[in-house]
């Protein structure tokens, strides 16, 4: 009986090893391990046995089975195994192919830039204002002490509508309308943003509708230095912490004294080359300490207060930053020029 | 302004500093330097020759062979201009020269003869066509028989200068004259300044017994004072005189314009010098002219006049117009012998006039319009009789004719070094500032750092504290500023909720597949009436209109952001960029006045164009071509995100929308937009493919979002039970009143409704048409027994079979 067990159990693993599938190994689960198979039956014929052979052989018998029963699982392991490795292999994909289409917008460069500019000014404590586009002659000339016919009106040739209206040709109208609502009580911190428009013939480096962003800030014993010193931030911010700020003294009739600003050359570095005309600089912004006319004209002691005002043109950032060329390029909307601005 | 360094150099010594630092030491001072141009760089062996003889070359007629001293040797040289002749002094450069442009003169032969140099024109040597005296324009330029032999004609000719061009800020009409400019870098090199002296000899006959003058209106024109010179030779003016008025950017005429216009650029003065024989009286009257006159100026124009030009006249007719230009009846001509030399103040504003109406912008109008230094006038007008006198052979009458009702106000402006300082954030001591006031050449006194300033009448722009300021500052340097941040109060600053929903759209709108666009607010007029939102156009707008257009391409003030959007996709379209979704963020202006007397209502709009494919993914065989549902969702999305309820879409027709493929946008029942299909006649003539738009009430949109508070409500913490529910019906009848029924129906549990499935075609009866619903119920307190389902299941199919005589499908 003993030779018969490890026969049993010799034939029952030689199959085990040769089994294909689960099938098989299911018949083999039954036909040995089952009620009628084979080790079954060696137990049945137990009684024959000598009383004392028989918890021998029937311990033998439990141990075959249970070789059997772990070489069963363990083939079954496998066989899971196998297959499941032939069904990953069957769904392998190209990889290199392109992904799925998501639908891609983004901003315009110009208000790209504006909302950049927006809130660096608002780190700083800063409020966005914003006004009308069509104006009155009184905010967009004379409370910002351009009387009518004073000759700097002709340095912007405007688009009026009736002798009292016009297309703004700044956003400066918007600096005297706030410090107006503030009756006299600063501070006044502001920027403000939009469109303004001249009477230009649109050209490579006109246009008679432009964007502007303008800064206002009025309190008590604001200093020349303290303009110095925010401008010197921005550039910093917007242009890169190695350029230089030159101020240069300038007129606006709104600002006394007033200011232009350069940033030092990206090109050359102050070397001078031919996209700062040699001089090493390259002009960004006008500002100024706000003129006591403009202040008292808005309610404002000028005793008391100070303040400074800078402006732009995002248009001529956006130029200078990207080496666009043509300032038509930001209203005619191809979708080629609009789509190379959409990173972050 | 062209200003000549070596001009520049007789008042301010220049010897210490290049042409490059003086113009950015010029530029830091606030006057910008745009070029720095150098004359004759590179020019040599260029020098004065005497031709000896001049013969034809025997074997061309169009040559001659010169016989050329040239001081230390004799040059035979061939020269082919037309003018050439014995006994001139011309311009020889000698082999080995270099002429501007890179050309160098060899010894040659021509024609068989020998030619050792070249005798040269003005072109040649570099100066521009426009400056050269008529009678060397087509040919050689010829030197005064005083020059002498051997000389480098490069410095007789002033061809070694170097010329900054200023542009000059309107506050600072001192700069416009080369006496200006002497003070201004005298003050920034902190130099000795060395100005011309004014001394002439008179005889004896008085001004005023040859001429009177009268001012009509003193306010337009304060002083008028009238030299005589007689005896005047017009002939050409001294080489130098020649060579600064081409370096300032003048031609040289004969000596007595030259003087005048010498003058004007030395003091900043206009001059006009009349031919006082052709003057046709003994009185100038100066008035306004009268509306319909006429004068004929100095280029031949006839112009008409108004009462607002102010008119130099003999009593009866025009002999200048005021600060403009001089009329051709009294101009100076070569037999011209008196010369009566005008030196007066007009008022800026009649000058700016007269030279805007006439078109006549020149060196005299823009410094006129800037104002001149009134306490120089009558200087000016006595240095051009002084050039008169040793230039022309004039001789200079006693007095002066003149009219003065001018009232030179003294500007002071007071104040102390420590408001000085805490204005700039400086700490300049009381002595650098008066060092500065010195190198400005202001008057001044200081007591215990309290300063008064009389500042000098030439710089009129200096009036109060702040003007003050900024020379100290300007002069003390920019650079030097320190670097501060305010110290005030402090507030937090940011976006107000309005402006940061604004942003969220942007984003929104981005992130569901659109490009920003910036289009123009001006546009033609026919654009004005195009797809106009119905909202709008019950308003009755009238479209906003510039007095003065540039173009009638940008006329009108919009009415709607979609035409320019479109012109732009037309644009793209017709770049071969098939695929275009742009939408833009802009306003509208909303005028309803016939002639405006008001602001329009600047009305803040959302418009978006799309057209070509949406989604393109072509070898998994899924394309989409853009259709109403796709931008539809693009609004509903926008909706959701404003967190607007109540939303709905009406079935629209407006002009150049398709009529079946059109709806309103409604929010609370109100109208805030529409979107839809561009008429397929429009899209034809616009060149568009079919593309979708709509247009939306940003404000009124805002105005709702920002009612909603935002709150929240529980997550539910018991199942909910879809149904699924088909439908047959008429197909006319709309989705949502179907749905609207439904909503009413499944109340209270229903929680939600979905189309799931539409259909019509085979198995279903013609005008028919399959719709399927999901519909979701929900009861938040308690999980639903499948009776309660089953009971709102039914009220549901019930309402919809009686309301639309549908039929359930099973």
């Amino acid at each position: 009986m003993r030779e018969r067990l490890e026969e049993l159990k010799q034939e029952a693993l030689s199959k085990i090893v040769e089994a294909k599938d689960t099938k098989q190994l299911q018949e083999i689960r039954v036909s040995y391990l089952g009620k009628k198979g084979p080790i079954t039956e060696v137990l049945r014929g137990m009684g024959k046995l000598p009383k004392e052979e028989r918890p021998v052989i029937g311990q033998l018998a439990n141990e075959v089975r249970e070789v059997i029963s772990k070489e069963l699982d363990a083939k079954q392991e496998q066989l899971d195994q196998e297959a499941l490795e032939a069904k990953l292999a069957e769904e392998s994909i190209d990889v290199t192919l392109p992904g799925y289409q998501q639908p891609s917008g983004g901003p315009h460069l110009l208000t790209k830039l504006i909302e950049d500019i927006e809130d660096l000014f608002i780190g700083m404590g800063f409020e966005v204002a914003e006004g009308p586009e069509v104006e009155q002659d009184y905010y967009n000339f004379e409370a910002l002490n351009l009387p009518k016919g004073h000759p700097a009106r002709d340095m912007q040739d405007s688009f009026y509508i009736t002798e009292e209206l016009l297309m703004r040709t700044h956003t400066s109208p918007v600096q005297a309308r706030t410090m107006e609502k503030h009756k006299g009580k600063g501070p006044v911190k502001i920027i403000c943003p939009g469109k303004v428009y001249r009477r230009d013939t649109d050209d490579a480096t006109h246009s008679h509708q432009f964007t502007q962003i303008e800064g206002l800030y009025v309190d008590e014993n604001v200093r020349m230095s303290d303009l110095k010193g925010v401008l010197n931030s921005f550039a910093k911010q917007i242009f890169g912490q190695n350029r230089e700020i030159r101020l240069r003294p300038s007129f606006f009739p709104f600002t006394e004294p007033s200011v232009e600003m350069d940033i030092s050359c990206k090109m050359c570095h102050g070397e001078g080359c031919s996209v700062c005309k040699h001089s090493g600089w390259i002009e960004i912004l006008g500002a100024g300490m706000v003129h006591p006319n403009v202040l008292r004209m808005a309610g404002f002691d000028s005793e008391i207060y100070s303040g400074f005002a800078f402006g732009m043109g995002p248009e001529r950032i956006a130029m200078l930053k990207y080496g666009i060329e043509d300032i038509r390029h930001f209203y005619t909307n191809d979708v080629r020029f609009l789509k190379q601005f959409h990173h972050a | 302004m062209l200003l000549s360094l070596n001009w520049l150099k007789q008042y301010v010594d220049l010897d210490d500093i290049s042409p490059d630092d003086l113009a950015e030491k010029i530029t830091k001072g606030g006057i910008e330097v745009d070029g720095v141009e150098t004359f004759g760089e590179g020019l040599k062996n260029i020098v004065v020759g005497y031709v000896k003889s001049c013969e034809q070359h025997s074997n061309a007629d169009k040559l001659n062979v010169c016989q050329v001293d040239v001081g230390d040797e004799e040059l035979q040289i061939i020269c082919g201009a037309p003018n050439v002749a014995t006994g001139q002094k011309v311009v020889v450069a000698k082999p080995g020269a270099r002429l501007p442009g890179g050309m160098k003169i060899k010894k040659t032969k021509l024609r068989g003869e020998v030619s050792n140099g070249m005798i040269c024109s003005l072109q040649e040597l570099g100066i521009d066509q426009k400056f050269i005296q008529k009678e060397f324009e087509d040919g050689i330029f010829v030197f005064p028989e005083d020059t002498e032999v051997g000389s480098n004609a490069v410095d007789l000719l002033n061809l070694n200068d170097t010329i900054l061009d200023l542009d000059i800020t309107p506050n600072r009409a001192d700069s416009f004259s080369m006496m200006g400019m002497a003070y201004e870098v005298a003050a920034i090199l902190d130099k000795d300044l060395h100005l011309p002296e004014v001394e002439v000899n008179r005889i004896d006959e008085k001004a005023e017994d040859y001429v009177k003058v009268r001012v009509e209106d003193a306010d337009l024109n304060p002083y008028y004072g009238a030299y005589i010179v007689k005896n005047i030779k017009i002939g050409p003016s001294p080489l130098w005189m020649q060579n600064r008025l081409i370096a300032a950017g003048i031609r040289p005429i004969n000596n007595v314009v030259d003087i005048t216009n010498y003058v004007l650029m030395e003091y900043g003065q206009p001059l006009h010098a009349f031919d006082f024989n052709r003057f046709g009286s003994n009185e100038v009257v100066v008035r306004r002219a009268r509306n319909g006159e006429t004068m004929t100026t100095l280029d031949g124009e006839e112009r008409n006049l108004q009462k607002d030009h102010l008119l130099i006249t003999n009593g009866k007719e025009g002999m200048a117009l005021a600060g403009v230009m001089g009329g051709v009846d009294s101009e100076v001509k070569d037999d011209t012998s008196t010369i009566l030399v005008e030196a007066a103040y007009f008022n800026p504003l009649t000058v700016r006039k007269a030279a805007k109406d006439h078109g006549l912008r020149s060196e005299s109008s823009i410094r006129f319009e800037r104002g001149v230094d009134p306490n120089r006038v009558k200087e000016a007008g006595l240095r051009a009789c002084q050039l008169m006198q040793k230039y022309a052979g004039g001789e200079v009458l006693e007095g002066i004719a003149e009219f003065d009702e001018q009232a030179v106000e003294q500007s002071i402006v007071e104040f102390d070094a420590k408001t000085i300082n805490r204005r700039l954030g400086t700490a300049i001591s009381v002595e650098e500032m008066k060092n500065i006031l010195h190198r400005l050449r202001f008057s001044f006194e200081e007591a215990d750092a309290h300063f008064t300033v009389y500042a000098p009448s030439r710089r009129g722009d200096i009036q109060i504290v702040e003007d003050m300021l900024e020379e100290i500052a300007r002069i003390y340097g920019y650079d030097q500023l320190p670097y501060t941040l305010p110290e005030g109060t402090s507030n937090a600053g940011g976006l107000t909720t309005k402006q940061k929903l604004k942003r969220s759209i942007h984003r929104y709108m981005q992130s569901a597949g659109l490009n920003e666009a910036m289009t123009y607010s001006l546009t033609k007029e026919e654009n004005t009436a195009k797809f106009m939102d119905q909202y709008i156009r019950a308003l009755q707008p009238k479209a906003v209109k510039l007095a003065m257009p540039m173009s009638e391409a940008h006329s009108h003030l919009r009415l709607s952001i979609l035409p320019e959007l479109l012109s732009s996709v037309q644009y793209n379209l017709a770049r071969r960029q098939q695929n275009v979704a742009l939408y833009e963020l802009g306003s509208i202006y909303v005028n309803k006045e016939e002639n405006i007397s008001k602001q329009p209502d600047e009305q803040l709009r959302l418009s978006a164009a799309i057209t070509g494919i949406w989604v393109n993914q072509q070898w998994q065989k899924e394309v989409k071509t853009v259709d109403f549902y796709v931008l539809k969702g693009v609004v509903e999305g926008l909706l959701d995100l404003l967190d607007i309820q109540h939303a709905s879409f009406e079935s629209l027709k407006m002009e150049q929308m398709h009529p079946g493929r059109t709806a309103a946008i409604l929010v609370q029942d109100e109208h805030v937009g529409f979107i839809g299909q561009i008429h397929p006649a429009v899209q034809k003539d616009m060149d568009l493919t079919d593309t979708y738009v709509f247009d939306l009430d940003v404000d009124r949109l805002l105005e709702v979002a920002m009612e909603n508070e935002g709150s929240y409500e529980p997550i539910p913490r018991y199942p909910s039970v879809s149904q699924d529910l088909a439908f047959v019906v008429d197909e006319e009848i709309p989705a949502k009143r179907i749905m609207d029924v439904i909503s009413d129906a499944g109340k209270p549990y229903l929680k939600d409704i979905q189309v799931f499935d539409i259909y019509q075609g085979e198995h279903m009866d013609a005008g028919k048409k399959s719709i399927a619903f999901s519909v979701r119920f929900q009861d938040p307190e308690a999980t639903l027994k499948d009776e309660q389902v089953e009971e709102a299941r039914k009220q549901i199919v019930n309402t919809v079979e009686d309301s639309f005589h549908a039929v359930l499908r099973g």
